[in-house]
């Protein structure tokens, strides 16, 4: 559909080029303005969110809103934006948070403002960046530079530990990335001899590779992803990064930097080295059955809300590694209306999971900002005073635990069936869920809202003010909207996904191997 | 005659260099301003000279071939202008209110500029030999210009005798190839190395490892590495700019000279060699700037681990060219003089070295901190910085010479290297500053720091422009 701007690009300039006008009309000496100019800007992205919606037809094949332009012609990388299906709600995700974050932190925040707003203006633009970019280097710039925004918000407004923390999510983040750079290089170099050489995603995903090569690309695109969405073992980043950041850092992260992961699956992985994900496709299900179940433990024994959210996140997130993979296994089976589910169900969860998890911690924050500690054993009995806070406290932490009628229960009902299709002890474990969610979620929810008033801190506790209901009200009708009526987003991934497994169907790899490929 | 036109350029500068130098003589101590500006001047006019005199794309020699003004010449020395332009703005606060013996210095940088210029034009052995002497003279009296500094005077003993011995193992590495080839004429010995064979080989391989040790210690690279440290850490932080930006593109420049245009025929050997180098530059670079407390040292430390990335860029040249370690250098070097041009701005009134006199430079004074923060994503090789784009282009060239192992494990030293980038940009945003004293400098100096901090971004979000320069000298060859 033919718009007036480009509209990919204006969602991925405007918060950038406001963030710079907030420090350019003196945001930094009055950050009331700071805060009204990042609010009006972050709402006129929302704005134009809708006809990115709108104007999206599902039933397409191939990319929409595509814009072309060149940049480095001597390298053959242009800026090429477009979206699919799994792109695209994506991208609605980050414009909807970044107005939520920044009202949220509006009168919590007092230091260094503008420079705050400017950073989160500018990490939205870098994120709808990632998910818009259809050029491998273009992707990748963006994917790096959103790392320099997030270091600062952990390393200056953060809790006492952060700047271990953020020091060690850069690293970690970092680590992973470079490998992904040699692989996306090395792959250029394969489009030299094959034809037009280019970065182009879809050019790459052409490519005949031999099945050694793709395991070391395959080896390549894990460090990157598997960092970040976070898979067990390199999770460990993830539980600091998210106790030390300042809540809006935390939202964002766990809304949005997550399933940037699991986007590159869709994106790079599964097109790109499909075989090579065929073969070691009992590894990553292994690792997210860990994830689902190890990580559950580990959430119970949690004494920090926000870390107790964390291993919460991670497990989840093995739900949604998990229903990307067993696709593969039920493609073999020629299942493929159950692979749709799978995967399906795991951007279903993608979503949810985002608008559960932010609310979570938006929640804490609200506790944090009024007794300034994480620790569960600090409150008690918040219900007799906080009435309408424990409401939406347990609603989403219900989301969580995966109650039918909200969102989180969508995803996980999918991928469960669909890994029941694949190999019943998988859905069993991934079933455990279901159970240990319930259990630490709402062992949590227990401790800390019901019950008697546990002591002064929670007897002098304010109810939620307007801000604070708002934020939560939003995302609580999010969570029940897509419970009760998952149709829109299901609907808006459908044609992309029948691509995927097209393209995962086939074997690509030379039928005879090259290994001469170092 | 012909010949005299073809080096106008250097005639202007020395002419010009001479003159500033009496001038200053009769200048007293508060109209010092005018020797400054009189040497930007002759930076400025020395530059339109390179510019009118000669036409680019093409390729003139002069004195029998010993000077020769090619496209990679005529671009080199625009970029020393630029660079040496940098460092004397940014010097100038700096070296006046320590009592630095101000004409002398712009007359030595202006001579260090002479004999660069003379490096990157050279065709025989002896011009490369008289440029290098001509810029690492005045370098070693730049290095001690501050008399009463222990540590100045130090660093200079040590660099003096350190180069001292590295040129003496390059003369005799060139005497050697002289001696076989019988011309000092590279465009001679190169066809003499194509057709060498036997015992002629081995003593000429011999050579060329004497030749590959001069070029390793001009740069910086480990073995070679000793006294960049301690001249970094020691010299005062104005000449620690000037040996860290220009000469380190000279120093390319001759690496070039030697081996691109003497010895081409040996380039699977040297390629091997310079690999070691390469390595074990960035190992160590990287390993040992962890430790660091004092900014200097740390840049130093990590002006080592460049110089390996660089070596990279260059030992898979013969297969893809030049351009990406062209473009590393020179970005690097742009991003240095950055670096130091913040230090120099903060040293005003005691002298900003360690790291904690950065502390929560975020809140005192955030333009100064976000440029610091560029330099110091740009060295990492983080994007959208032009940092990210140099290492780019050369893991591209290793990956299109078939080298993907060496650009995996140059990643892994990036990595390695981050951490101690990581470590600048958070005592400026995440700690809180230990006083209020917010320096203040001259207008001239906060417009050149901030043009220079936003190209770092502005190459780094259209790096096409600056890339294609440095690709287009090598195609029009």
């Amino acid at each position: 559909m033919q718009f007036a701007l480009p509209l990919l690009s204006t969602l991925i300039w405007l918060p950038i080029v406001g963030g710079l006008l907030i420090f350019a009309l003196g945001g930094q000496n009055n950050p009331e303005r700071a805060r009204w100019m990042a609010l009006i800007t972050s709402l006129l992205c929302l704005a134009l969110c809708i006809p990115l919606w709108q104007g999206f037809d599902p039933q397409a094949i191939g990319f929409q809103f595509v814009e072309n332009k060149p940049w480095f012609p001597f390298l053959h990388i242009n800026y090429d934006l477009g979206v699919d299906g799994f792109a695209m709600p994506l991208i609605v995700l980050t414009c909807l948070f970044t107005p939520l974050v920044i009202v949220s932190a509006w009168r919590v925040i007092e230091q260094k403002v503008a420079l705050y707003m400017v950073s989160f203006l500018m990490m939205q633009g870098l994120m709808c960046g990632v998910f818009a970019a259809l050029d491998a280097i273009l992707f990748y710039v963006f994917w790096e530079a959103m790392l320099v925004p997030m270091f600062l918000i952990i390393g200056i407004w953060g809790g006492p530990n952060r700047i271990y923390a953020t020091i060690k999510f850069f690293l970690y983040t970092f680590l992973g990335s470079v490998f992904l750079l040699v692989a996306l290089i090395y792959l250029h170099l394969q489009t030299k001899t094959v034809g037009t050489p280019g970065f182009d995603i879809g050019q790459f995903a052409e490519l005949t590779l031999p099945l050694l090569t793709q395991k070391w690309i395959l080896v390549a695109f894990l460090l990157a992803f598997a960092v970040k969405i976070p898979m067990v073992p390199v999770h460990t980043w993830l539980p600091d990064a998210h106790v030390e950041a300042p809540t809006g850092g935390s939202v964002v992260l766990a809304a949005i930097m997550l399933k940037m992961g699991a986007y590159g699956f869709l994106r790079f992985m599964l097109p790109i080295v499909p075989d090579a994900c065929r073969e070691w496709q009992w590894l990553i299900i292994g690792a997210s059955l860990v994830a689902v179940v190890y990580i559950g433990l580990v959430a119970i024994v949690q004494k920090d809300m926000k870390k107790l959210i964390a291993y919460s996140s991670i497990a989840h997130m093995g739900f949604v590694t998990l229903g990307i993979f067993i696709s593969f296994a039920l493609v073999n089976q020629d299942a493929l209306p159950a692979a749709a589910m799978g995967i399906n169900g795991a951007y279903v969860q993608m979503i949810s999971h985002g608008f559960i998890s932010g609310a979570l911690f938006l929640c804490v924050g609200v506790l944090y900002d009024r007794v300034h500690s994480r620790n569960i054993a600090d409150y008690g009995g918040v219900v007799n005073t906080m009435p309408v806070f424990a409401s939406f406290f347990v609603l989403f932490a219900m989301a969580n635990a995966g109650l039918p009628g909200t969102s989180g229960f969508v995803g996980e009902f999918f991928v469960i069936l669909a890994a029941f299709q694949a190999n019943p002890l998988y859905a069993f474990f991934a079933a455990l869920t279901l159970i240990l969610g319930a259990a630490y979620t709402l062992w949590m929810v227990k401790r800390v809202v019901f019950g008697d008033v546990a002591n002064d801190h929670v007897a002098t506790l304010k109810d939620l003010n307007a801000r604070e209901f708002g934020v939560l009200t939003v995302l609580a009708f999010l969570v029940l909207l897509f419970g009760l009526w998952p149709k829109p987003l299901v609907q808006v991934t459908e044609t992309t996904t029948k691509t995927l497994l097209a393209q995962i169907g086939q074997p690509k790899y030379a039928l005879n191997a090259d290994l001469n490929f170092l | 005659m012909e010949d005299l036109w073809v080096i106008m350029p250097e005639i202007v500068l020395v002419s010009m260099a001479c003159i500033g130098l009496l001038l200053d003589l009769f200048l007293s101590k508060k109209n010092r301003v005018i020797t400054y500006v009189y040497s930007q001047l002759t930076l400025v006019v020395t530059a339109v000279c390179c510019w009118r005199f000669t036409a680019y794309g093409m390729t003139t020699t002069a004195f029998h071939e010993q000077f020769v003004n090619d496209p990679f010449a005529q671009i080199s020395k625009l970029v020393i202008l630029t660079l040496m332009f940098l460092v004397l703005t940014y010097s100038r606060a700096y070296t006046r209110d320590r009592d630095i013996a101000f004409g002398e210095f712009h007359s030595l940088s202006l001579f260090c500029t002479l004999g660069m210029m003379f490096l990157v034009s050279a065709k025989s052995l002896l011009m490369i030999y008289l440029g290098l002497e001509l810029l690492s003279l005045p370098l070693y009296a730049l290095v001690a210009l501050q008399r009463d500094s222990r540590t100045g005077v130090e660093a200079a003993m040590k660099y003096f005798i350190l180069g001292a011995l590295a040129s003496g193992l390059l003369l005799y590495g060139m005497s050697l190839l002289f001696g076989l080839s019988g011309s000092i004429q590279l465009d001679a010995i190169s066809t003499w190395v194509h057709t060498a064979q036997g015992g002629s080989l081995q003593v000429a391989l011999f050579a060329m490892v004497f030749i590959l040790v001069g070029v390793a210690f001009k740069l910086g690279a480990v073995p070679f590495h000793m006294w960049v440290p301690d001249v970094y850490q020691g010299a005062p932080t104005s000449i620690t700019l000037l040996v860290g930006s220009a000469p380190k593109v000279a120093a390319f420049a001759m690496a070039y000279r030697l081996l691109h245009d003497g010895m081409p025929g040996f380039s699977a050997q040297w390629t091997q060699v310079l690999m070691v180098l390469a390595v074990l530059s960035m190992a160590t670079g990287n390993i040992l700037a962890i430790a660091q407390t004092n900014i200097k040292r740390l840049f130093a430390y990590s002006t080592i681990a460049h110089i390996g990335f660089l070596f990279l860029g260059m030992l898979v040249a013969p297969v893809v060219g030049y351009g990406p370690a062209m473009y590393y250098i020179v970005v690097y070097a742009l991003v240095a003089a950055a670096g130091f041009g913040v230090l120099l701005m903060l040293s005003q009134g005691y002298e900003a070295e360690q790291l904690d006199d950065l502390k929560g430079l975020a809140s005192k004074n955030p333009w100064l901190a976000f440029m610091m923060l560029l330099v110091a994503f740009s060295l990492a090789g983080v994007p959208p910085t032009v940092g990210f784009y140099a290492k780019f282009m050369v893991l591209n060239a290793l990956v299109d010479a078939g080298m993907t192992w060496l650009a995996a494990l140059a990643v892994v030293f990036s990595i390695i290297g981050a951490y101690y980038y990581l470590k600048i940009v958070r005592v400026m945003y995440f700690e809180q500053p230990v006083n209020t004293y917010a320096p203040a400098a001259s207008v001239d100096m906060r417009i050149t720091l901030s043009v220079n901090g936003l190209a770092i971004l502005g190459f780094g979000l259209f790096p096409a422009p600056l890339f294609m320069v440095c690709q287009n000298v090598f195609t029009n060859l």
